[in-house]
């Protein structure tokens, strides 16, 4: 499939369009991460920002909504349309739907966006009542996940036009993959839907006396630990069906890729608790109860860490790799797309390791709520995550343009400076976290600091690894710019499609049915889920008043 | 099955088992820890009023008592921006059980060097119970965005040296 622009379809432009504003809010977020970087380094800018930014915590609420809410769901949505039509080979069931899913999305991000602007909901990502922002910010945030819905309604109804002309054919990886996790977003999101709709809503408009604080968050991290995997799980497909075609090699074993899916699709959501370990008013079982099935949902990811460092090493060894560890210099380092995927998994590796220590009921006590948990969650969703969306972005921008990425070179120096800048900025944040050092905190201003010498002789580092984030942001920016506004050359790319070693006939059909898998996720929340929102529901109190502390 | 996919199957297997060996024992490792230490998170302790804590036992004594030989109570409200008292006396070789809600939005309370670290939740009560060993001045921070004040937002345990003894 080489060409020099592709087919202008419905499919191609929405991705484009979704992923340009998905880059936009990345711009934004980096703009305020290296803020936050140089504040905790004793360098403080936001007196100069005044009245754009009214506060630190302004602009935090600016870096947490834009990398974690809109960079990521804008790509996914985008990404997931093109990996599923393409996959599947043919258009969505309905272009109309998918037209007004858009203009549905971006109306619901501009609702939210204009009270962020504004300073009216400085209430941080987590928006966690009775701190009331304006109702545009939840109503809009709302309408962007009924965006995603919408999203997988269209998929699903496109997939059904596909089983129907190739019946006992197994699905295509990619869009089996893409169908997971839009049905896994799905269960997750119905907790924040809730909030939103039963809560916050009544609360902002003035409808309802109050909050109820602690059910709100429990429905808040319903969906807020499996967002993650819908962060993560668009990386994988990258990650199993893409890049061991990208490095010339097979994917070990496609039945364990799906296998591991459908386990993210059981066990992604009946862990959210454990972001609540500290929290009063849920009972110590069910804590502990979530946390064995955290521990569960490691397994996935350790099976796709074993079968995508397979496929990697397939594709090393087929470029002439020897000897136990020879085929890792052979891989394509010269590539951008793959060097950042690689690096980006290195990077993810470690955010794993430190997930567990958040995972573990007792260990969890020392880290909640410190840097640690900033440490890592830059480490997933900040690299893991984010520099496997740019590394696809390198192959994808191209491919949907049809110009050249403007340069291969710049497009190496950035992963590799983002593995330096990160690995150094999050170092340094998970030590700080282990000595007691605050999250979401203004720490270079704190009342407190002068008291903590150890944390002022590790601060600067976080400036200077936040700096060399930037500028390797800056880097990525630049290039994409560029291949939009300069390249001349015309791309020869092809959409990476891996084929398996292990092909999806070696494992049993079952694999291919939806209502049993649907059954089991389903009843795994009601079970872990059920007795702790009923009890909660139960004793409800919206009396709680809103209030503005910024 | 040919040779060929029964040695790509071998080798699944070789990662499958130990991939769930390794989580189930790190289960079991916490888990012993947690109980056999006697380790507890905070729990379902009951709901308040935020509105009505002046008048709501014990929040409307905010304060640290003796409850028993070495044994402490601290009662502590958190509000925008400051924990009430902020500073809480107790003799070292204390055991203090820190017993506190929130007058307002969602704040943190983190002890440094202590396993205490629990969110104040409006209509909640936190309660966490430490040992203080060693006399020194502990850091109390709020670790939850509470408003623009949020980083003046601090207290101090400070353990005194055992022979002066005595408490607030």
């Amino acid at each position: 499939m080489n060409r020099a622009a592709p087919a202008s379809t419905l499919e191609n432009r929405l991705a484009a369009y979704y992923i340009a504003i998905g880059l936009l809010a990345l711009g934004i977020g980096g703009l305020m991460g290296v803020l936050q970087a140089l504040e905790h380094a004793g360098i403080n800018l936001y007196p100069y920002l005044y009245p754009v930014l009214a506060s630190y915590y302004h602009g935090l609420t600016y870096h947490g909504v834009m990398m974690v809410l809109v960079w990521t769901t804008f790509f996914i949505s985008g990404f997931l349309i093109f990996v599923a039509a393409h996959s599947l080979g043919r258009p969505l069931a309905s272009p109309g739907l998918g037209k007004f899913t858009f203009g549905l999305m971006v109306a619901g991000l501009l609702l939210a966006g204009w009270p962020i602007a504004t300073n009216d909901a400085t209430v941080l990502f987590t928006f966690y009542p009775p701190m009331r922002a304006h109702p545009a910010f939840y109503i809009g945030l709302t309408l962007v996940v009924v965006g995603t819905w919408l999203i997988l309604l269209n998929l699903v109804l496109t997939y059904r036009q596909w089983r129907a002309q190739n019946p006992g054919v197994r699905t295509p990886l990619p869009a089996f993959m893409a169908l997971v996790t839009l049905t896994m977003w799905f269960i997750a999101s119905l907790g924040v839907a809730l909030e939103m709709v039963a809560i916050l809503i009544p609360f902002a408009l003035g409808l309802a006396p109050g909050a109820d604080p602690l059910l709100a968050r429990t429905l808040f991290w319903f969906t807020g630990h499996p967002i993650v995997y819908f962060w993560l799980l668009p990386a994988y497909i990258s990650w199993y069906t893409m890049v061991p075609r990208q490095v010339g090699g097979k994917l070990f074993s496609d039945p364990l890729a799906r296998v591991s899916f459908l386990l993210f699709l059981f066990l992604s959501t009946p862990v959210g608790l454990h972001h609540q370990f500290t929290d009063p008013g849920v009972a110590e079982l069910w804590k502990f109860l979530q946390a064995i099935f955290t521990f569960g949902v490691f397994f996935p990811s350790l099976l796709t860490f074993f079968n995508v460092t397979a496929s990697l090493e397939l594709g090393g060894r087929a470029r002439g790799g020897r000897g136990w560890l020879g085929w890792i210099p052979r891989l394509p380092w010269s590539d951008p797309s793959f060097t950042a995927q690689a690096l980006a998994m290195v990077l993810f590796a470690f955010g794993g390791i430190g997930g567990l220590v958040n995972a573990s009921y007792n260990v969890n006590l020392v880290v909640h709520n410190t840097m640690w948990v900033v440490g890592h969650f830059h480490l997933t969703v900040g690299s893991g995550v984010t520099l496997t969306y740019m590394g696809i972005l390198y192959w994808l921008v191209p491919y949907l343009t049809g110009r050249a990425l403007w340069s291969r070179r710049l497009g190496l120096i950035q992963p590799w400076l983002w593995l330096v800048g990160m690995g150094l900025m999050s170092f340094v944040q998970h030590w700080l976290g282990l000595l007691d050092m605050p999250r979401r905190t203004m720490v270079g201003s704190a009342a407190y600091l002068p008291l903590r010498p150890d944390w002022q002789a590790l601060l600067p580092l976080v400036g200077v690894g936040g700096v060399l984030l930037f500028v390797s942001g800056l880097l990525f920016f630049v290039n994409m710019v560029l291949t939009l506004a300069a390249s001349r050359e015309p791309a020869q790319v092809e959409i990476p499609a891996a084929e398996a070693l292990h092909g999806p006939e070696a494992g049993p059909a079952v694999l291919d049915r939806w209502r049993p898998w649907l059954t089991v996720a389903l009843a795994l929340v009601v079970l872990a889920y059920g007795p702790v929102l009923g009890m909660l529901a139960a004793s409800a109190a919206f009396n709680v008043r809103g209030i503005r502390v910024w | 099955m040919n040779r060929n996919n029964l040695s790509l199957y071998i080798y699944e297997l070789a990662w499958i088992l130990p991939s769930i060996a390794i989580p189930v024992g790190m289960l079991v490792a916490i888990t012993l820890s947690a109980f056999a230490l006697g380790i507890h998170l905070p729990g379902a302790e009951g709901r308040l009023d935020p509105a009505k804590l002046d008048s709501t036992p014990p929040f409307d004594r905010p304060g640290v008592r003796q409850v028993g030989p070495g044994r402490y109570e601290a009662v502590v409200i958190g509000q925008i921006w400051r924990f009430t008292p902020n500073e809480i006396r107790v003799p070292a070789g204390s055991e203090v059980t820190f017993i506190a809600t929130s007058r307002d939005v969602v704040h943190g309370f983190k002890i440094q060097d202590t396993p205490v670290n629990m969110m104040l939740i409006p209509g909640q009560v936190s309660k966490l119970t430490a040992r203080f060993e060693r006399p020194g001045e502990y850091l109390l921070v709020c670790h939850e965005y509470c408003g623009t004040g949020h980083h003046v937002m601090f207290g101090k345990v400070v353990v005194e040296p055992a022979a002066q003894g005595g408490s607030r």
